[in-house]
């Protein structure tokens, strides 16, 4: 594999305009060093995703022959799924979790994109006042705090605490309104001149005009209402209101009272069940990824670069 | 720096001004530092030409004021016996009393200095990863590859640190696949994630997994951006690699690395809380008490209001001076830092 990665075609046969002239073959050395740490590190990314995947769709019999983990499953079955969504848990919390991530992505879009437009152009304050506050989000205003907001408004055990908190993000913002800027103003001008209003200006031309960066950003919007944990640790009580990831965290990190828990009597073995549960979390994240790697890069830096 | 904290509270204050439309000093304020060569437009004009980007605005401000600012201003109950009955209103001031107790209470001490031990591993273990693996990838030569790795590193990042956790656990818990293994072989097994002894490596390891890639994004980009003839006017000169490296690949990144460690630092004492919170049963309060976990246990759990505010308040004026002097130190080598963007 090491000798594959880096090989090159003979020199006369092609002329490769990645390595200039100038620069020196690298020493085999100092390829094979390369070589193993891309390996070593790819592989441990992606043998505990493989390691939990096989193990969930592991049958019983060469599971116990393994002792409880398979890296390949030689008779996939889908009996682990079939008993977690047997039982009620499982099922609610995934539909917590898929109400929370798509009322929350959309309401955060609206607030994002509505700031983010009303700042990208100079209204009656300016730039300076928008870097400041942009600069006090840069501290976080306690824990202590935040929950008794949370209590004072009434929402703890209510899925509002899962949203609201997380409705806009600072970096996201940042992202949206500098995309927003590079928009050129004659474009959003003569809209006026023609009569739009802000709303319409905003819908029929900006919006359309960035549909990529808002698909990015509603993207990380989902992945991080998708993957929130500790607010529902502090807002929920209430195990029907459990979103995937606070399951997730009682049943397989803490793994106490585990099938209990989930109501439902086992028949595969508890470790299949559990990373059936780990499967479920971690799926929806690998369907997105896809999409979400094509774009977010220019967005990261788009978002760094322009502050 | 002196500019940015006068003019922090001037948005509310504008939002406000529709209601009774006189004042305009801080919106004014800014008015005339941005637009002082285009012809001023009176107030009135101005407003009633923005009013429908000031509704706009409606949404976030109410959002940062309710889960941000207002927050921010309930830290006073790390200055009150604060008792959840009375309310703000009513709680007894007690002064520093809080931060007194705090200060005598050991779990608080060991606490802070265990933040603070994390921290300094995570700074000189994890910082330099992403910056290595960046510079390897930026000198692969086929397009492929450096794809097919950038795919892998980058997912990790997207998941929740439950998974995380979770995964680790799977490969080297106790029952874990690492230590079954070790077993077949008739080896004893090796407790990697509860040893409190090891907690500092495991969490730096955790942290690379998780994100290092994800960092080495914008080194990447920052690479990009060097202009390749200075490399090979270097080359031309006679430098090899790692002279080229020394004094034109570093320097090409002073900049990014600045602002990378500044942002870091201002972090600092927030080492990893999910991360933490999740493990601290496993390896016990002894290894994984930090600022953030003890504020947690001592208000949320424990119900001790006042003190888990101050401690949370202490961690937050500590971050802001670590950022301030961060960047102070970066203006005195020369360098942008992240405040910069007010005087240009």
């Amino acid at each position: 594999m090491a000798t594959t990665l880096f090989t090159r075609k003979p020199r006369e046969l092609s002329y490769n305009p990645k390595r200039p002239v100038w620069k020196e073959k690298p020493s085999a050395l100092y390829q094979t060093v390369k070589a193993v740490v891309l390996i070593v590190f790819s592989l441990s990314i992606l043998t505990p995703i493989l390691l939990v995947v096989s193990t969930s769709l592991a049958d019983t019999e060469q599971l116990v022959k393994a002792g409880g983990f398979v890296l390949w499953p030689e008779r996939p079955t889908l009996e682990a799924y079939a008993t977690i969504f047997k039982g009620p848990m499982v099922l609610q919390s995934l539909g917590v979790s898929v109400l929370i991530t798509a009322v929350g992505t959309i309401l955060a879009l609206f607030v994002t994109i509505t700031m983010a437009y009303a700042t990208s152009r100079s209204v009656l304050f300016g730039r300076p006042v928008i870097l400041a506050v942009l600069f006090t989000l840069l501290f976080a205003p306690g824990l202590i705090p935040s929950f008794l907001m949370i209590r004072q408004l009434g929402l703890l055990d209510s899925l509002w605490s899962l949203i609201l908190p997380g409705i806009f993000g600072a970096f996201n913002f940042v992202v949206m309104r500098s995309f927003f800027m590079n928009i050129p103003g004659e474009l959003i001008e003569s809209a006026r001149i023609d009569g739009a209003n802000d709303w319409q200006i905003l819908w029929r031309i900006v919006m359309p005009l960035s549909k990529a960066v808002i698909a990015v950003v509603g993207l990380f919007y989902a992945v991080g209402f998708w993957n929130s944990f500790f607010n529902a640790l502090l807002y929920i009580n209430d195990h029907s209101k459990w979103p995937i990831q606070l399951l997730l965290r009682n049943f397989v990190v803490q793994g106490s009272g585990a099938a209990d828990q989930l109501g439902i009597t086992t028949t595969p073995p508890p470790q299949s069940i559990q990373m059936a549960v780990v499967v479920v979390a971690l799926v929806p994240i690998l369907m997105v990824y896809p999409f979400l790697q094509k774009h977010f890069a220019k967005g990261v830096i788009t978002g760094a670069v322009k502050g | 720096m002196n500019s940015t904290t006068e003019q922090a509270p001037a948005l509310p204050e504008a939002r406000r001004v529709p209601a009774r439309a006189g004042g305009k000093t801080a919106a004014a304020g800014a008015k005339k530092r941005k637009r002082n060569k285009v012809p001023q437009q009176s107030f009135r004009s101005r407003l009633r030409r923005d009013k429908q980007m000031l509704l706009m605005m409606v949404p976030g401000v109410l959002f940062l004021l309710l889960f941000f600012y207002i927050p921010i201003l309930g830290n006073v109950i790390a200055f009150q016996d604060y008792q959840p009955y009375l309310g703000i209103g009513d709680s007894l001031w007690v002064g520093w009393q809080n931060f007194v107790d705090l200060f005598g209470n050991p779990d608080f001490i060991h606490a802070f200095w265990n933040t603070l031990y994390l921290a300094a591993w995570q700074l000189v273990f994890l910082f330099p990863v992403p910056l290595v693996l960046a510079l390897i990838v930026d000198s692969l030569v086929s397009t492929r590859v450096r794809k097919i790795f950038q795919s892998i590193a980058y997912l990790p990042h997207f998941l929740s640190w439950v998974l995380v956790i979770a995964f680790f656990q799977q490969m080297l818990g106790g029952a874990g696949f690492v230590n079954n293994l070790l077993r077949d072989w008739g080896m004893d097994p090796i407790p990697f994630m509860t040893n409190p002894e090891t907690f500092p490596v495991m969490v730096v390891v955790q942290m690379i997994w998780k994100d290092a890639g994800w960092a080495m994004i914008i080194f990447l980009a920052a690479l990009a951006s060097i202009d390749a003839s200075l490399y090979e006017a270097a080359a031309a000169d006679g430098a090899g690699r790692w002279r080229r490296m020394w004094h034109i690949t570093l320097p090409g990144l002073r900049p990014v690395i600045v602002l990378l460690l500044i942002l870091r630092i201002g972090d600092i004492l927030s080492v990893g809380f999910e991360q933490f919170i999740l493990q601290r049963d496993a390896v016990g309060a002894g290894a994984a008490e930090v600022l953030d976990t003890f504020t947690y246990y001592t208000g949320v759990v424990g119900g001790g209001w006042s003190s888990g505010a101050a401690a949370g308040l202490a961690k937050g004026v500590v971050s802001a001076l670590l950022i301030y002097g961060a960047n102070k130190l970066a203006h005195r080598f020369g360098e942008d830092g992240i405040f910069a963007k007010q005087a240009r």
